[in-house]
């Protein structure tokens, strides 16, 4: 008898979580952080080899009826979650051997430590739940994970506090609709295993499964990060410590959309149109409004976490352009958009992990974020700069960036959907094709600013001024990462043969073979597109023509360094250049009415004269609207009825007796009237 | 829109004819003519004139005179510069960002001192403010005479840049 | 195979040596019409061969970025022109002639030129760079819809694909579907060229700069690239738009005379468009830089009723 490759994985990445746990509270804290991180590293490969074992086509099942009271714990492996569990891996083995390096400060400690590699197993263990109670356990496993980890960065400050507040109830909220939803789909269908639902969901009224849709959708998406339930991303974030960070945003958020498709595609069975236009219409508004927030943010980790809301609003477009393709009897194209949702989620992941670790570095080497106060980076920080420019490059979706891949192969898909009939299709496929290409060219602005004013340029702080390249773990965390962004980025046709397996499982039908040939290029339904051959001939041409300028302007001439052009009145100072502010500002200027920025101009005046001004003070902020317009008054109501409800308690033991006895009489009524 | 367009086909050429090439540079500039090969891009520097001359280099490259047609042309940037053209007296303000200025033109490089200010401050020699001619300042290689001179002086020196 | 590959680098050579040409017939034609003589169709030759060798410079505290743009601005676009269908739809690199592949390619010039801009820590580098990536941003849902609207009447982004289909069905150029794409991609290849009204290329005013300011750092070899790379980029767009709205004359098949006409005609077609522009360009003034968004917003109208056409007056 053979020993099941993807079992084996996954029960060696449960030991190492334990050990790690345990090493991290019982060792002192000079071998903690190394150990910690170096068995979470362990514990991250083996999630890779079990997520690469279930891709390559090894299938794994296992019920463990003893392990959980009432239900017991089922978990079950096959090519969709190999997907995910292998992206998990890949970024936890990344973020791990970072975290020793960047680890400090409370982020040692004991409970920081011991909670990172169950974090992390929970993350590998979302995707291989086979059963309801099993993925709600680890859905609140991973939950509870990482809002312990966003606080542990540093519990005393503030923004830290309210970030993890709005990130634990949000979860939860979120929770609890995936809860409602499953449990009814559950009752309705009269099991709780996949395996069962998968058989039942067929015979569960429509109007059942449009509830439950609806309800997972909302939960889901609102740990995907789908606009307008994204308010707690680009909060909680950018205030965890960086590898938290990039696990969550890398690899946590991916889970929303792995259990939309699993449910959405798989269980429930593909279901009706309108779920999946729905999708798809909240994943292209969740682009759009990611990517203009991210053009506007000064903040380099809140950049990035709005970043992460565009693209994962990207995939929930590739989601739901698979459900509507599959809708109307178009397998091969549904294929083709799951392919690419699949796909950027994997490219997605590596890049924002590379970016997050550089962002770590930043903060690690300055001590702050913002992009305003940073410049100059290049000379004293050169090989985050280089990684920073490489991840940066595949945010952009540019070629050479392991975006890019991923979001021509989800444009292939959608210049393909007219062959759908329906006035809906036709009128949404063309706007989300523009929200792609609006949030694309956006990519490019917001990261250019990014990588042009936080790392080019000269200093604007001493912080800046005074930065350092970081360690090596660091740098091996972010080496590790940014050698996978590069395969993407070049060879993702190597990915072709796995990326199929996981679509056929999710779509579960025979005729979803894509042709998304050989590993040199893509090809996919009618054209074809080798990053590797552009690249290489971009390459080149740079090479020859760098050849070719020494042979014409001669070789012993060396360029003359010469002052900065300053119009003939120096100095330049770095109060000179545009700022990250500035930068933005003509796209603030445009997108006024998204953003609705508040601006203050602040004129203090002479005393002697209110004509001769003294100083001119210019503040901008950027808040979140959806946030201003949509949270903000359902908090408030909240709190006037809490402060209402007060009147209810006022401590007499004769009333609460009074409340007691009314409300058994009410339940009985009720009851009698339902006989 | 017909209008103009009507106009540009009445008007036709203003440009007046090209007077004869003059004499080639001189034997210290003539390597750098040659290296310029028959383009010139031309960076002004103002360098406290009383905008006389301002006006004739304006004219110089205006639709008349054409300063154009002989390879010359005027940049933004005295990176993109071959030529400056220097107008007016030093002034003490203006000596450093000349300096400057002609620091940041890569090599091959020429001056042009435009005016009888230019050449030896003229009408404001002695001034408080003055730092002293262009020749002063930063090496001039050619002048062009006069108060102001005219735009076709101005062009005949350019074409001596140019080669043209 | 090799045949293919000869016609890709005849594309880049004439898209090289042509390009500065192409300048030069339109500055020329600009200053026939404003009465002047000009410098002739030559004149930017004679500025890049000078400016080739001219010394390099190195100003201080610029960087990696800085030296690499130049260089990049050009090879991006010698890539795009051995890719598109310029002469003939078999250019032996179909990997790579995408259309998406083509347009990011463009972008990635820019982008790599406005953090050249942005490193050189100078006021006006950042300005351009911020302006430059602005309308870089929103041109691109205007391409990428339009390019949405030709491709899905021919079920691909791959150029030789579309080119060989439209060349085949030369009616279909005449629908509306067609003529509302044609007009929209026009627009954005003003903008993405720094032409009049979004940019205007002659301008010696820092503050109405979008393009020149960001290479205003640059001297010698590195401005002679980059002037190379913007007369190139003017002809590959040019030469991408008429490929697509007017094929005629790019060759289908090998055979060298076939090839000399396809030559002749593309050489023909660009100079046409380039006039064209040139002459537009005496009657306009620069936009406003915030008008600049309306203008390219009303070009993606455009492309998105282009889309809503195709389908239904299919």
């Amino acid at each position: 008898m053979s020993v099941n490759l993807v079992g084996t994985a996954l029960a060696t990445s449960a030991g190492l979580s334990g050990m790690a746990a345990a090493a991290a509270l019982c060792s002192p804290v000079r071998v903690r952080v190394p150990m910690v991180g170096v068995l979470s590293a362990l514990l991250g490969a083996a999630g890779l080899v079990a997520g690469g074992a279930a891709l390559a086509g090894h299938g794994f099942s296992v019920r463990m009826p003893d392990l959980l009271p009432l239900a017991g714990i089922s978990l079950q492996v096959d090519a969709l979650s190999g997907v995910f569990l292998a992206v998990t891996g890949a970024v936890i083995i990344a973020a791990s051997v970072y975290g020793i390096g960047y680890a400090a400060g409370p982020a040692r400690g004991r409970l920081a430590q011991a909670l990172w590699p169950l974090f992390a197993f929970s993350l590998l263990l979302v995707p291989a739940a086979a059963s309801v109670s099993t993925l709600l356990v680890a859905w609140e496993l991973m939950a509870i994970g990482s809002v312990l980890l966003v606080v542990s960065g540093d519990p005393a400050d503030g923004r830290v506090r309210e970030a993890g507040v709005w990130y634990a109830v949000m979860t939860h909220l979120g929770l609890v609709t995936i809860l409602i939803g499953l449990v009814w789909l559950s009752a309705a269908a009269h099991t709780e295993t996949f395996a069962g639902l998968r058989l039942a969901a067929a015979g569960v009224s429509p109007a059942v499964r449009g509830g439950v849709f609806v309800l997972l959708l909302l939960g889901f998406g609102s740990k995907a990060g789908m606009a307008p339930l994204h308010a707690w991303l680009p909060r909680a974030h950018p205030e965890a410590p960086s590898p938290v960070s990039a696990l969550m945003s890398a690899a946590m958020v991916n889970l929303g959309v792995y259990g939309l498709i699993r449910f959405g595609l798989d269980l429930l069975g593909g279901g009706s149109r309108w779920w999946w236009l729905a999708t798809l219409v909240l994943g292209a508004l969740s682009a759009v409004y990611g990517i203009v927030q991210a053009a506007v943010a000064n903040d380099l980790k809140r950049l990035l976490a709005y970043s992460t809301v565009e693209n994962l609003g990207l995939i929930l477009v590739g989601v739901g352009a698979a459900g509507v393709f599959e809708d109307s009897g178009h397998p091969l194209l549904a294929a083709a958009a799951l392919t690419a949702a699949l796909l950027h989620t994997a490219t997605h992941a590596g890049f924002k992990t590379l970016l997050f670790l550089t962002a770590g570095s930043v903060l690690h080497a300055t001590g702050t974020r913002d992009l305003d106060e940073l410049g100059g980076l290049r000379a004293r920080m050169p090989v985050t700069t280089a990684l920073f420019a490489l991840g940066a490059l595949g945010a952009a979706a540019l070629p050479g960036g392991a975006g890019f891949p991923s979001e021509w192969l989800l444009l292939q898909s959608l210049i393909h959907g007219l062959a759908v009939p329906g006035i809906v299709v036709v009128v949404v496929l063309p706007v989300a094709v523009g929200a792609i290409a609006l949030s694309a060219g956006l990519a490019v602005a917001t990261f250019v600013k990014a990588l042009g004013t936080g790392f080019l340029a000269k200093p604007r702080s001493a912080a800046a001024e005074h930065a350092h390249e970081v360690s090596g773990t660091m740098r091996a965390g972010m080496g590790v990462v940014a050698a996978a962004c590069v395969a993407l980025a070049v060879v993702p046709g190597a990915t072709a043969p796995a990326l199929m397996r996981a679509t056929a499982a999710a779509l579960r039908g025979p005729g979803t073979s894509l042709a998304l040939g050989a590993t040199r290029q893509l090809t996919a339904l009618g054209s074809t597109l080798s990053p590797l051959l552009v690249v290489a001939l971009t390459l080149g041409a740079v090479l020859l023509l760098r050849a070719g300028l020494t042979l014409v302007s001669g070789r012993k001439r060396r360029r003359a360094p010469v002052p900065l052009w300053d119009c003939g009145a120096p100095p330049l100072t770095a109060r000179m250049e545009y700022t990250a502010t500035s930068f933005a500002e003509p796209l603030q200027r445009v997108f006024d009415d998204v953003l609705a920025p508040e601006s203050d101009i602040d004129v203090t005046p002479h005393a002697e004269s209110a004509y001769l001004v003294e100083r001119i003070a210019y503040s901008r902020a950027v808040p979140d609207r959806v946030e201003h317009r949509l949270y903000n008054p359902v908090l408030h109501t909240v709190r006037r009825a809490g402060r209402a409800a007060r009147a209810l308690a006022d401590g007499s033991v004769h009333r609460y007796l009074g409340y007691g006895f009314g409300s058994v009489v009410l339940l009985l009524i009720v009851l009698a009237a339902a006989q | 829109m017909l209008s103009l367009l009507r106009k540009i086909a009445a008007t036709g050429r203003v440009a007046e004819p090209a007077p004869p090439p003059p004499e080639p540079a001189p034997p210290d500039l003539a390597g750098r003519v040659k290296a310029l090969r028959g383009s010139a891009q031309v960076r002004c520097v103002d360098a406290g004139s009383c905008n006389g001359c301002e006006i004739e280099i304006g004219q110089a490259f205006g639709p008349v005179y054409d300063a154009e047609r002989y390879g010359a042309r005027i940049v933004a940037s005295p990176r993109h510069a071959d030529v400056l053209l220097v107008t007016g007296p030093v002034t003490r303000n203006m000596a450093e960002p000349l300096r400057r200025t002609y620091a940041a033109t890569a090599e091959p490089r020429v001056v042009i001192a435009v005016g009888d200010c230019a050449i030896d401050c003229g009408e404001f020699a002695g001034g408080y403010g003055v730092e002293g001619a262009v020749g002063d300042v930063v090496p001039v290689d050619l002048s062009v005479p006069g108060c102001p001179p005219a735009p076709d002086q101005i062009v005949a020196a350019l074409r001596r840049v140019t080669g043209r | 195979m090799i045949a293919a590959l000869l016609v890709s680098l005849i594309q880049v050579l004439i898209v090289l040596l042509g390009a500065p040409l192409l300048v030069g017939a339109m500055r020329q034609l600009r200053a026939v019409m404003e009465g002047r003589v000009g410098g002739g169709v030559l004149q930017p030759w004679r500025d890049l061969l000078k400016l080739l060798r001219k010394a390099p410079q190195r100003p201080e505290g610029t960087g990696a970025a800085f030296r690499l743009a130049p260089l990049l601005g050009v090879a991006c676009c010698a890539v795009a022109a051995a890719a598109i269908p310029l002469i003939s739809t078999r250019t032996g690199l179909d990997a790579a002639a995408d259309l998406i592949a083509v347009v990011a390619l463009l972008t990635l010039s820019t982008a790599a030129l406005a953090l050249a801009g942005l490193d050189t820590a100078t006021a006006f580098g950042g300005m351009g760079a911020s302006r430059e990536m602005t309308i870089t941003a929103l041109a691109e849902p205007a391409i990428l819809t339009a390019v949405f609207a030709l491709a899905a009447k021919v079920g691909s982004t791959n150029l030789p694909a579309i080119v060989a289909t439209t060349l085949g069905h030369g009616a279909r150029l005449a629908s509306p579907a067609t003529l509302l794409a044609a007009v929209a991609l026009g627009v954005v290849v003003l903008a993405e060229t720094g032409r009049l009204p979004v940019d205007n290329p002659a301008t010696h005013l820092e503050l109405t700069m979008v393009h020149e300011a960001v290479v205003l750092e640059y001297s010698g070899p590195d401005l002679a690239l980059i002037e190379l790379g913007a007369a190139m980029r003017l002809t590959v767009l040019l030469g991408l738009w008429s490929s697509l709205f007017a094929p005629w004359g790019v060759a289908t098949s090998a055979g060298p005379t076939r090839l000399l006409l396809a030559l002749a005609v593309f050489a023909g077609k660009t100079l046409a468009l380039g006039a064209l522009i040139a002459a537009a360009e005496v009657f306009m003034a620069k936009l406003r830089l915030f008008r600049v968004p309306e203008l390219l917003a009303g070009s993606f109208l455009l492309a998105v009723l282009a889309v809503t056409a195709s389908f239904f007056l299919a």
